[in-house]
């Protein structure tokens, strides 16, 4: 019968992971990756919420598993064709090759939500006005700097940016950006102690284990002020400072303030690749994002026989969700190819 | 009577078995929209009325929809309809809609416990 071929697409968590166990049962696997390096988006963390892991160390960790004979480990590919033919399965590659396998596992993830979408929050517009994940870079690089190169006294992060928003058709909560904006703030206190940091939010939903008491950790160590309301509107001032505009809702009094640096924290949507090739095999889900057989059960299964799928290309989920949600995968394609 | 200094406090809470949760039935029928608000604030931050009394779109709406109906028509007559709450709003209220259809709600139910 020979070695069943596995296909894995996307070098992210969710690819990793999945690849490490399926190679350990001794399947075949080729995991395609299309930026030059494997670990997707946690390769822009500093650290994981909510217990700051160092992401680097986490990142080591999943691409030296897939240093593994069973593994053939190909960066820098793009796929621009997954289809079935029989009981296989190809992928065409941007190279001109094909790849054909027994199952493919999609781990195509996720992109943040494209802020200048949201013209009244200045993204794009003013230079003091920046994603989460440029923000998240500056504190990989070790200084959180303004566009004139001082150090913020002065912090906003706005949650639910491109969520929870019909205006741009996204209904739904990205679920992570809460406790990632909890996350960013208690470390640029711990970056710039003197520094005011403020979170403006909606509701703070801090579902995990552990976020609810990082979100009080955040108040009652780092002095992080939490304001309910969203921001309307974003404005430089003459010095190059952003004015909010706001409700504080629980004191029911609008609020405006000055700060020195805007923080949007952007949510999650469906990955170009995730798009692309659900749409080409009829399992394009809500938003953009593939859709699995079922809710409650095969999850990880789709309307295709030998078509899986694993992580943040379904919906929004936290890092550890994603490694539980990619070894359950594991576990549904070996099912499937023991009986093929 | 002597008088004594004491008086007999009406409660200030929101008596959910006797408020007027109807007009906001009606209200809903109208502007479907309304059941979509998150509470978020965005309309009350751009509301130049809010910036400058006391008025405030969110809180008018949130008390419409638990029955508060006392004085709310006083309330309502300080916005201006300029709509800026309409561009703001992450979810698409049609909040223009929702002031005036309180408005209506709340004079059909004035007329009607104070006929001519």
């Amino acid at each position: 019968m020979g070695r069943k071929n596995i296909i894995i697409i996307g070098g992210g968590p969710a690819g990793l992971e999945a690849a490490y166990h399926l190679a350990l049962h001794d399947y075949s696997i080729t995991l395609i990756e299309k930026e030059t390096e494997t670990g997707g988006h946690i390769r822009k963390d500093l650290k994981l919420f909510p217990d700051f892991t160092d992401a680097s160390e986490v990142r080591k960790d999943l691409s030296e598993r897939v240093m593994h004979p069973n593994i053939d480990l190909k960066t820098g590919i793009c796929i621009i064709e997954l289809f079935q033919e029989g009981l296989k399965w190809v992928v065409k590659c941007d190279n001109g090759s094909s790849i054909i396998g027994d199952a493919v596992l999609l781990a195509t993830g996720f992109e943040t939500f494209d802020a200048t979408r949201k013209e009244e929050l200045g993204y794009g517009i003013y230079d003091n006005v920046i994603t989460s994940v440029e923000f998240e870079g500056m504190l990989k690089e070790g200084k959180i700097l303004t566009s004139r190169g001082k150090v913020p006294q002065r912090i906003a992060f706005l949650n639910c940016v491109g969520s929870r928003d019909e205006k741009v058709g996204n209904l739904y909560c990205s679920r992570v950006c809460c406790i990632n904006g909890v996350k960013l703030a208690i470390s640029f206190k711990e970056l710039v102690p003197d520094a005011e940091a403020y979170c403006f939010y909606i509701d703070m939903r801090m579902t995990g284990q552990h976020y609810e008491e990082l979100y009080r950790t955040s108040q009652e160590k780092y002095g992080v002020t939490y304001i309910r309301g969203r921001i309307s509107e974003a404005a430089a001032t003459f010095d190059n400072r952003i004015q909010l505009k706001s409700e504080d809702t629980l004191a029911c009094l609008p609020l405006k303030m000055t700060v020195d640096m805007l923080v949007l924290m952007v949510g999650i949507e469906a990955s170009r690749s995730t798009r692309i090739l659900s749409a080409q095999n009829g399992i394009a889900g809500e938003y953009g994002f593939a859709k699995g057989s079922g809710i409650n059960f095969r999850d990880n299964l789709t309307t295709k026989a030998g078509l899986f799928l694993a992580g943040t290309c379904k919906r929004p989920l936290s890092f550890q969700e994603t490694i539980a949600d990619a070894g359950a995968a594991t576990i549904q394609m070996m099912d499937y190819l023991k009986d093929i | 009577m002597k008088d004594w200094g004491y008086k007999i406090s009406t409660p200030r809470v929101i008596d959910l078995d006797i408020a007027y949760t109807a007009g906001y039935a009606k209200l809903v029928e109208e502007v479907p929209s309304a059941k979509k608000c998150i509470m978020c604030g965005a309309c009350t931050a751009t509301c130049t009325a809010s910036n400058l009394t006391d008025f405030s779109f969110r809180v008018c709406h949130i008390l419409f929809r638990r029955g508060q109906v006392a004085n709310l028509s006083v309330e309502l007559d300080k916005c201006m309809l300029c709509g800026k709450c309409n561009i703001v709003c992450p979810q698409g209220v049609n909040t223009r809609a929702i002031i005036s259809s309180m408005r209506i709600i709340l004079s059909d139910m004035n007329n009607r416990n104070n006929p001519l």
